[in-house]
């Protein structure tokens, strides 16, 4: 079938697209956006977060098709003109990326959380987190990068 | 088969917007695979276990995607993701908001839904013990008909259902909470995990009832009658439901001890038959006491932040 969809604001197209296909397969092997990682397709580990017209969710699970004249925002889509998203400034300043694999979908969870709950607690950051899997175990400087994020969200005078 | 390496074969992917297209879709080609969430039939596809001839698109139908208050409860639409169902319906509906927010992880409550839980029908679905336990009826429509079964005449098997090929579930219709309800899980963590095993159990005292609803410990979700029966019996001769009185011990756990009488659970990864067994038991007697302390303290259920 042929696919239209919106990703990160830009409208694209594609042919000949499978039913069996995923919409992570679409954004990585047809679209070329390799920020959403592919790794267990099973909705188990998080790596392929993206949001689907304003809704997280893991792009390995979604039928391509059901894409269709939607809206996806992707890892790509986090940082504007004016720089990084405090998700990912947080990030660095807390050395919250080892091998880096699990941070798109790292990302996009806490992005997701903060647009929900601008200042949550710690069963929040992890609920939101639990689906996202770092198998360098670095989850302590993760969760301490999300809080920062919560905070210099509120207070954006705190920023560097 | 990795997604990076190989061309998946095709499959039609029908997007119905309206309700008797897909109907029309269903009938008109055997084995047609209905998808709303897509977190069951995505992995079964991947993984080469199923591949249909054709897909239907559940998401652009409205009508599947909302719930509406009945005469006799809520009425929730086929496709309603359990983010919903934890945010919207925690008031009238707290022991499935409960079951909703243990399902997966919030990516896979974003797009799971209850339709789908009762489509796929794995005995360790999270949201049937908590169905069984309030006496829910699934509603199924087809080009043939529409029909409401009773959900405990819904299992009939490991993933089998009455559902006939040609239907759709459209909506499931759960009475409204009269009391406190409770959902436990035991699992290998305290997230995104398959229950090894779990129960729920729900207040009614209009009806001076206890509903039940056993998970992943037999080929089916199920309740326990005999522990259903045996609580009533108990909570009616020492006049509990009036007195909102204790509730003994020894009740308790004879309660625990029927509940595990009721399970037929397998040896499997996810933990041994003897150990399912145990775990019923204890969850039983644990989630009983728990919304018995509720409803003597006539509390009904928490809110949750943030959903």
């Amino acid at each position: 079938m042929h696919l239209t969809l919106t990703v990160n604001g830009e409208r694209h197209d594609a042919e000949g697209v499978a039913g069996t296909e995923s919409l992570l397969y679409v954004l990585r092997q047809r679209l070329g956006l390799y920020g959403a990682k592919n790794a267990c397709e099973q909705g188990q580990c998080g790596s392929c977060s993206v949001h689907l017209d304003g809704v997280l969710v893991c792009a390995c699970l979604v039928p391509a098709p059901q894409a269709h004249g939607r809206s996806v925002e992707t890892v790509e889509g986090l940082a504007g003109e004016d720089g990084p998203h405090p998700v990912q400034e947080a990030f660095l300043a807390c050395g919250a990326v080892q091998c880096g694999f699990c941070t798109p979908g790292m990302l996009k969870a806490a992005e997701d959380l903060l647009r929900r709950c601008p200042d949550p607690g710690e069963a929040e950051i992890k609920d939101a987190l639990a689906g996202n899997l770092c198998r360098c175990t670095g989850y302590r400087h993760i969760l301490e990068a999300v809080r920062l994020a919560a905070a210099r969200t509120r207070a954006p005078e705190s920023r560097p | 088969m990795s997604a990076e390496t190989e061309t998946p074969r095709p499959m039609d992917f029908l997007l119905p917007e309206r309700l008797d297209e897909a109907l029309e879709a269903m009938a008109a080609r055997a084995g047609t695979v209905p998808v709303a969430g897509g977190t069951d039939v995505m992995v079964r596809l991947g993984t080469g276990h199923e591949r249909p001839a054709a897909a239907v698109d559940l998401t652009r139908i409205v009508c599947l995607s909302r719930w509406e208050r009945t005469a006799g409860g809520i009425r929730l639409g086929a496709t309603v993701p359990y983010t919903r169902i934890a945010g919207e319906l925690a008031a009238p509906l707290p022991g499935l908001a409960a079951a909703a927010r243990t399902v997966g992880s919030r990516q896979i409550r974003n797009r799971g839904t209850v339709g789908g839980a009762l489509g796929t029908a794995s005995p360790t679905g999270d949201v049937h013990p908590m169905l069984l336990a309030c006496g829910a009826e699934v509603e199924l429509v087809s080009v043939r008909g529409a029909r409401r079964v009773p959900v405990r005449d819904f299992y009939t098997g490991p993933g089998r259902t009455v559902r006939a090929p040609d239907e759709l579930i459209r909506a499931v219709r759960v009475p409204e909470a009269e009391g406190p309800q409770a959902y436990a899980k035991a699992g290998r963590r305290g997230a995104v995990v398959m229950a090894t095993c779990s129960f729920a159990v729900a207040l009614w005292p209009s009806r001076a009832w206890v509903g039940t609803g056993i998970g992943s410990a037999a080929p089916v979700p199920r309740p326990a009658p005999e522990a259903e029966q045996f609580v009533a019996r108990e909570l009616g001769e020492l006049r509990l439901w009036q007195t909102r009185g204790p509730l003994p011990d020894d009740v308790l756990a004879r309660f625990g001890e029927l509940a595990a009488a009721a399970t037929a659970p397998a040896d499997d990864v996810r933990g041994s038959s003897a150990y399912r067994r145990h775990a019923v038991a204890v969850l039983a007697r644990r989630t009983l006491g728990r919304v018995w302390d509720d409803y003597r303290a006539h509390r009904r259920t928490e809110g949750e932040p943030c959903t």
